[in-house]
């Protein structure tokens, strides 16, 4: 079931409150992938 | 007798064969198009003012040219030499894709020689069709100096050519301004179109969709393009060429594979902040997951398998599927999603010449890159300039 926003302020609420959950996801599947990607890599030490 | 056999071999090869019938086709299509207007070859009308010629022509052509800042930007602006090698051709790609994009232009717009007109006679400077008028012009004209070099080589003008290597970074910087402002420019053109767009497609920030899909598209072209390369043209390859093609693939893979999942996570920030959830369950919901999961992420993660095992055949399928992803995607806000709310006999479907004009403007393209790097220094050193960079 859909949700029903009486007001701008409820669905932009509602909206950012999502984004902000999907953002903490991002920040936490990109570098894990990023972990994946680069996982055989050559290590390069920079030191 | 013999002799004269093998000069009818060489002409009437399957290539120029098949390429010779798709230009003839197309120069009467053109005649058609130019004698007898839009009516007399395309389905356009009043409610679909925009067909194939943009949808693939245009945005697609754009986006797969995008080889040729991102390639350029890595190597002269990130300074990652080892992939020099494929500057050139991803240079020749762009710069070939751009002019037929002008090419194609003419074809939808008509009226050739008003082509100057939107830069020099009568700017629309509040519109971003002026903008990405503008870009490209100038972008095209970014492309032609970025290429001179090879054409200059290939003609022994050492001293002009000297001239233009030494304004290699700054054009190189040029190109990446002018690429991301009319990359994104291209989206945002349907940011005013919000009641005619699936609201999957629309969003407000389409205009970073597409510059961020220009980088993938741009990075998975040059792999599919060396790969074409390397079956049809492998002779015209150098030492160098060759020893680098696996790191340019391996490299351009994984950072086409990064930036994709990125993209699928902006998409999804893109649903969440317009609150569309309740349209993927729909008909339009599932042909925008085929697009995002099957054309992006699958492809992204494709490459990752690939960048890990260094398998350079799964990175060139992933490649060629990626360009297929982002055409779709262009195609469907473009074309698809767009007066998705339209009953179906009022939908625009491409007539069989819109679609044959395309495939003529693509043939003179590989026509085209296949003269050049038969006969220019692209795929390998000129001898004169070996040391040079």
């Amino acid at each position: 079931m859909d949700t029903v926003f009486y007001t701008l302020h409820d669905f932009i609420l509602y909206t950012k409150a999502v984004v902000y959950l999907l953002m903490g996801g991002i920040l936490i599947t990109l570098p894990l992938f990023w972990h994946f990607l680069t996982g055989r890599d050559e290590k390069k030490r920079t030191f | 007798m013999s002799q004269a056999m093998t000069r009818a071999d060489k002409i009437f090869t399957p290539f120029n064969v098949i390429s010779g019938t798709i230009i003839f086709i197309g120069l009467i299509l053109t005649v058609l198009r130019f004698t007898g207007g839009l009516g007399a070859v395309t389905n356009l009308d009043n409610n679909n003012p925009w067909g194939v010629w943009i949808g693939f022509d245009l945005l697609c052509g754009v986006a797969l040219a995008a080889g040729g800042y991102v390639t350029s930007a890595a190597c002269y602006v990130f300074g990652l030499k080892r992939y020099h090698s494929a500057v050139r051709p991803a240079i020749l790609t762009a710069f070939l894709g751009y002019a037929l994009v002008v090419f194609a232009l003419h074809y939808d717009v008509g009226r050739p020689w008003r082509l100057p007109y939107p830069v020099f006679y009568s700017q629309g400077t509040s519109s971003l069709l002026f903008e990405v008028g503008l870009c490209v012009f100038l972008y095209l004209t970014v492309l032609f100096t970025e290429y001179s070099p090879i054409a200059l080589e290939w003609l022994k003008l050492k001293k002009i050519r000297n001239i233009v290597i030494r304004m290699t970074l700054v054009l190189t910087i040029f190109g990446v301004v002018l690429s991301t402002l009319h990359q994104s420019s291209l989206g945002a053109l349907f940011t005013i179109a919000p009641s005619k767009l699936h609201p999957l497609w629309y969003s407000t920030y389409l205009a970073v969709y597409f510059f961020i899909s220009s980088i993938f598209a741009g990075l998975s072209m040059v792999i599919f393009e060396s790969s074409l390369s390397h079956r049809f043209l492998h002779h015209k390859m150098d030492e160098t060429h060759l020893k680098e093609s696996a790191g340019v693939a391996l490299g351009f893979g994984k950072a086409a594979s990064f930036v994709m999942m990125g993209y699928v996570g902006i998409k999804l920030i893109g649903i969440a902040i317009d609150n569309n959830w309740h349209h993927l369950t729909t008909g339009w919901g599932l042909w925008f997951l085929l697009e995002v999961i099957g054309f992006v992420a699958l492809p992204a993660f494709v490459y990752a398998l690939a960048v890990r095992e260094k398998n350079l055949l799964l990175v060139r399928v992933a490649a060629a599927w990626t360009v297929l992803g982002v055409v779709l995607n262009r195609l469907n806000i473009s074309l698809v999603a767009f007066n998705w709310h339209l009953p179906s006999a009022q939908r625009y479907f491409p007539s069989w010449m819109e679609v044959a004009t395309s495939v003529f403007i693509v043939t003179i393209g590989v026509v085209i890159y296949k003269f050049v790097a038969t006969r220019m220094p692209v795929l390998y050193e000129h001898p004169d300039y070996r040391h040079d960079h």
